[in-house]
């Protein structure tokens, strides 16, 4: 059995996944270790799917805009349904202040070219039938923005790139690195040792151990949110809803209806519960549903099928880890995707080829000093 | 009009209640009042409630608990589960055709969750919670006994038949339904236990909280002791056809028929010989239905031998070593083809009959409802389990452990109570004892006087014959509760065993008018089929062998008896100890159609997961790309992600995975997630006010 490899990849999740796509994609030899029993199993099957380029800084607006692409024409290239949907991302607003913020944003966001636009209230209650108007002062609308199945596309990722040549060992777990000097030169695992001339640590939830295990601190934590889905219904809305208002026990809340009609919706608890606990809890629903129920309320006959909990690998800052490491070259972080690894993956994950190929553009280097692990984590993300 | 209702019925009192009007599709149609829109819409011979939103394939009822949402309709605008809505009156129910549409509210105002506290938290009032609340009750104990029903007694409540048992100790003797009944009035009279009915509990979480929907609106209970007395749900079977409508469980038939007294079909077959399987034929026949066969996998029927005597002597025939093979119908099933199968299961061909029938049920098996116990020792909350939950075995059985659980629960909270004899514990593991060996009949031997006829020779565990003997005539060999009957003494001619026996399985002999030609008292509780004095009947032995036509002399109907009517037929000497009871269902009813309907044995269409409707041949795809991720089996086939929560596919995947040889070790299943069941946003916000009030 071959044990050498061009690149191994510590995770088979949302970004380990679609980073051995794209370096199988270029001929390298691949090996993506986990220690669960499939892909996805950690926190991509956890994430609602929602995927938007409309984010405030150069890195994700770009990564993003690749990685809706990937998503968008994925199944016209492959024949795989990954339940894409076109079907945008709104931000509504129910006071002056939050407005204001969304339309300062926008201009930014119009820069990057990014089809956004601000809806009256009266234009998004024709999107959003029934949505609470009282208060309401409008949303921003961005159409190109979409929505897939994370249980679907990783599939389809894994089954691509298993037919390109990579390799996966589930089931099974890194318990150290071996390296020679400033390089890493392979791995060990509960099962067996390998090399490799590149390594990529993808794994989520445990960033930081993993980066221990070269010595090197990531500052990654993860918290836990929640999250659901309902009953399929006739499609009823167009776009995700993302409440960004502050309430006690809560801070912001989205929810979108996927391709099969269930409506998917996820809470961010506020303030954190950090740590992993994967627990669910009583109280909840009782939350969740309050604030959807109270800005859109035709959803209370909407029927609750399942919930579950998982973690947004946190970075201070709200921005994901991606790049080299500067004191071991070889070391490849692509980590603290804060919630967004699903979105961000197919893009990152090219980014990671491009990387490990020596072929990068001048825009990749804008983004990864944008997420280098060297920053000032002192800045915060306009918007999450 | 309401064609498909059941208007007399042997055991059970038919109420008149009073009609009500609904509309279904725009149709006027005539309910009764109270009764779920399942049991209306079966009454008035409406068994499809829509079509699939993936394959467009016919929906209809199939748990009749609750528990999936296959028959989902829309009730004044909004998808609802109709085996747990109640039709209201001009209510307007419609079918759903794909998916449903949401329908619209207006603002609504939304109130806080209240959180109570409770020394025990009982999950299910069947049978071993009653049991439990009891007890515990006694003890002066707080208690919050939960169940998903708007009455109490769980299946006892569709239990027409008479119980086996110890008479001691679970009410042997008396019927399921009277004695529901009386553990639930019994559990009504403590103050301190509340009594939550039409209330489910969702999941344990791991903050030591239950939530719990009672009457549509959440409520978070904290109790120190869970008892999970949860029951069991029924497993399900992988063959060609087995999505048609009309193939259900054998609980949601009897919900059906016994509880709703709606006549759901008029030609059954049913799939397993287990005592649930052999029940639901027994009660279909009184309920006036057709069975037309039972099939039993294995060479003899699981459940007690006296039931499925009872069924064969009746004239119903049950084939052992038989399989289904395939259902055939256009939407709702209208024939099943059966084949014998050999030492590996394997079907052998040749052997196919066809039988055309409306309805199949699969009684193939139950597993406990053990959700909760997981969960709330995950939690870090002491629990209990007790009656199915916690093993799989009769009533009577769940009413002792559910007893003796109530106690210990009690002892534990500081109770005095004394330590639970040891004998207890022998005699709970008695009665939970499966079926034992034949014996052969113990018969007397003298052909003078009166005396019973015990056509009884499997050892079940079951007495109350010996203790209903005013002479204490019958004994029991053995364990005196699981051992044989046998006379021995001196028969008066009560009757009271002929009557008490729940497996109808004994006779009285009368030598003393007519030697030659002695007088047979013989059980029949189906008088819903019409029996008179001079009719002749044919009368058969133990195994339903038949011994010739002849009359009945005499027909009584003792106020003692509790329906079980005794009927006394002259026989010849030489056949009347033979003789146990008559046939009342032709043969011809049971006859296989003259076409054969030859399956193909590719089976790649048989589904799996009726929720996502996700085949067989699907997951052996996936199988044979070495996944062994039953999570992953789930993202790419959705098998399990739909409303019943893998309730039902989770055996079959795992069946599948065997016959390919997969080690159960080498598979990793399926996480289970709450809820329990689907639930309203609504009531998790406490909604008021909106558009319904």
């Amino acid at each position: 059995m071959n044990s050498s490899y061009d690149v191994i990849i510590a995770g088979a999740g949302s970004i380990g996944v679609p980073a051995a796509l794209a370096l199988a994609a270029c001929k390298n030899s691949v090996l993506v270790i986990d220690s669960l029993s499939s892909p996805g199993q950690e926190n991509n099957k956890k994430a609602i799917g929602g995927i938007r380029a409309t984010h405030s800084d150069f890195g994700k607006i770009k990564l993003c805009q690749r990685s809706i692409e990937i998503f968008s024409t994925w199944q016209e290239c492959y024949g795989d349904d990954i339940g894409w949907q076109s079907n945008g991302y709104s931000f509504p607003a129910y006071s002056e202040d939050d407005e204001k913020k969304l339309r300062e944003l926008m201009k930014i966001q119009h820069e990057f070219g990014l089809k956004i636009k601000w809806l009256s209230a009266e234009e998004y209650s024709e999107l959003v039938p029934g949505v609470f108007r009282k208060g309401l002062r409008g949303s921003t609308y961005s159409w190109e923005d979409g929505s897939a199945s994370p249980l679907l596309a990783i599939n389809a990722f894994y089954f691509r790139s298993v037919a390109l040549g990579a390799r996966y060992h589930f089931r099974e777990r890194i318990i150290g690195l071996t390296s020679n000097s400033d390089r890493i030169t392979g791995v060990i695992t509960n099962k067996g040792s390998y090399n490799c001339r590149f390594f990529v640590n993808a794994a989520g939830n445990f960033a930081r151990e993993i980066g221990n295990m070269a010595g090197l601190t990531l500052p990654v934590n993860p918290d836990n949110h929640e999250a659901g889905i309902t009953e399929p219904v006739l499609r009823f809305f167009e776009p995700m809803i993302v409440d960004m208002r502050k309430e006690t026990g809560s801070a912001n809340f989205y929810f979108y209806q996927n391709k099969e009609g269930q409506v998917v919706f996820c809470i961010t608890p506020d303030p954190p519960i950090t740590g992993i606990d994967n627990r669910a809890t009583a109280g909840f629903l009782p939350l969740c549903s309050r604030r959807m129920i109270s800005i859109y309320p035709r959803l209370r006959n909407l029927k609750v099928r399942r919930t579950w909990r998982g973690q947004y690998p946190m970075t201070a800052d709200g921005f994901p880890i991606v790049g080299p490491s500067s004191k071991i070259a070889n070391f490849i972080n692509a980590v603290g995707m804060c919630g967004q690894g699903f979105m961000l993956g197919p893009g990152i994950g090219e980014l990671i080829a491009r990387l490990v190929y020596e072929d990068l553009k001048p825009e990749d280097q804008q983004i990864l000093t944008g997420f280098s692990a060297d920053r000032d984590f002192r800045g915060m993300e306009q918007f999450k | 009009m309401n064609q498909n209702r059941i208007s007399e019925h042997p055991v059970l009192t038919v109420e008149s209640r009073p009609e009500i009007r609904f509309f279904w599709n725009d149709k006027a149609l005539a309910a009764r009042e109270g009764e779920v829109i399942s049991s209306a819409l079966f009454a008035n011979g409406i068994k499809i409630f829509g079509h699939h939103s993936k394959d467009g394939s016919a929906q209809g009822i199939y748990c009749a608990n609750g528990q999936c949402a296959k028959c989902l309709v829309i009730a004044n605008g909004k998808p609802v589960k109709a085996c747990m809505t109640e039709v209201l009156p001009d209510m307007k129910v419609k079918s759903v055709e794909g998916l449903p549409e949401l329908p619209g509210s207006d603002p609504v105002t939304l109130t806080d969750i209240s959180v109570q506290e409770t020394d025990v938290l009982i999950v299910g009032g069947g049978p071993a919670g009653l049991s439990a609340a009891i007890e515990l009750g006694e003890n002066n104990i707080s208690v919050i006994l939960v169940d998903d029903k708007s009455k109490l007694g769980g299946k006892l409540v569709l239990q027409t038949h008479k119980f086996f048992g110890s008479v001691a100790d679970s009410y042997a003797g008396t019927r399921g339904i009277d004695i529901g009944k009386m553990l639930a009035e019994k559990v009504n009279s403590f103050p301190q236990v509340k009594v939550w009915t039409n209330s489910t509990a969702l999941y344990v979480f791991s903050d030591k909280k239950v939530g719990i929907i009672r009457d549509g609106s959440y409520q978070v209970v904290k109790p120190s002791i869970i008892l999970n007395a949860a029951g069991a749900r029924e497993k399900f079977l992988r063959f060609k056809g087995n999505h048609l409508t009309g193939i259900y469980g054998a609980g949601a038939f009897q919900t059906l028929v016994n509880r709703d007294l709606v006549k759901p079909t008029r030609k059954l077959f049913i799939v397993g010989g287990g005592n649930v399987g052999l029940i639901a034929g027994y009660h279909a026949l009184q309920a006036g239905i057709e069975v037309i066969g039972l099939v039993e996998a294995m060479p003899v029927c699981g459940g007690y031998k006296v039931h499925a005597d009872k069924l064969k002597r009746l004239g119903v025939p049950i084939y052992t070593s038989h399989t289904v093979i395939s259902a055939q119908g256009d939407q709702a099933v209208s024939s099943v083809t059966i084949a014998e199968i050999d030492k590996d299961f394997k079907p052998v061909p040749g052997s196919e009959k066809t039988f055309s029938c409306d309805t199949l049920l699969i009684a193939v098996g139950l597993e406990s409802v053990h959700e909760f116990a997981e969960e709330a020792t995950e939690a870090g909350i002491r629990v209990y389990s007790a009656g199915d939950a916690k093993e799989i075995a009769e009533a009577s059985s769940a009413m002792f452990n559910g007893k003796i659980t109530g106690l210990l629960i009690a002892r534990e909270l500081g109770a005095p109570v004394p330590e639970i004899p040891r004998s207890w514990y022998e005699k709970a593991e008695i009665l939970k004892s499966h079926p034992g060996k034949v014996s052969d009949y113990r018969m007397p031997e003298a052909t003078e006087g009166i005396m019973p006829i015990i056509h009884c020779n499997q050892e079940i565990p079951c007495n109350p014959c010996s203790t209903v003997c005013p002479t204490g005539s019958i004994r029991i060999a053995g364990d005196p509760v699981l051992g044989l009957p046998y006379y021995h003494g001196n028969c008066i001619g009560c009757g009271k065993c002929v009557t008490i026996c729940p497996g109808l399985a004994i006779t009285l002999v009368d030598y003393r008018q007519d030697p030659e030609n002695p007088l047979v008292t013989m059980p029949y509780e189906v008088s819903n089929i019409r029996i008179r004095e001079g009719d002749a009947v044919a009368v058969n032995d133990i195994d339903g062998n038949p011994l010739g036509e002849f009359r009945i002399e005499k027909i009584t109907d003792l106020k003692s008896a509790n329906r079980t009517l005794l009927v006394k037929i002259k026989l010849p000497a030489a056949l009347a100890k033979r003789a146990v009871s008559f046939r009342i269902q032709d043969e011809s009813v049971s006859a296989p159609t003259p076409d054969t309907m030859l399956p193909d044995y590719l089976r790649d269409d048989e589904m799996v997961c009726l929720c996502e409707r996700v085949t067989a041949g699907e997951i052996r795809k996936l199988i044979s790309k070495g996944i062994t991720d039953l999570n992953q089996v789930k993202a790419i086939t959705r098998a399990g992600m739909g409303p019943c929560g893998s309730k039902t596919c989770d055996n079959l995947i795992k069946q599948l995975y065997r016959q390919e040889g997969i080690p159960w070790s080498e598979v990793e299943s399926q996480t289970r997630r709450p809820l329990f069941v689907e639930v309203p946003l609504g009531d998790f916000a406490g909604v008021r006010g909106g558009d319904d009030e």
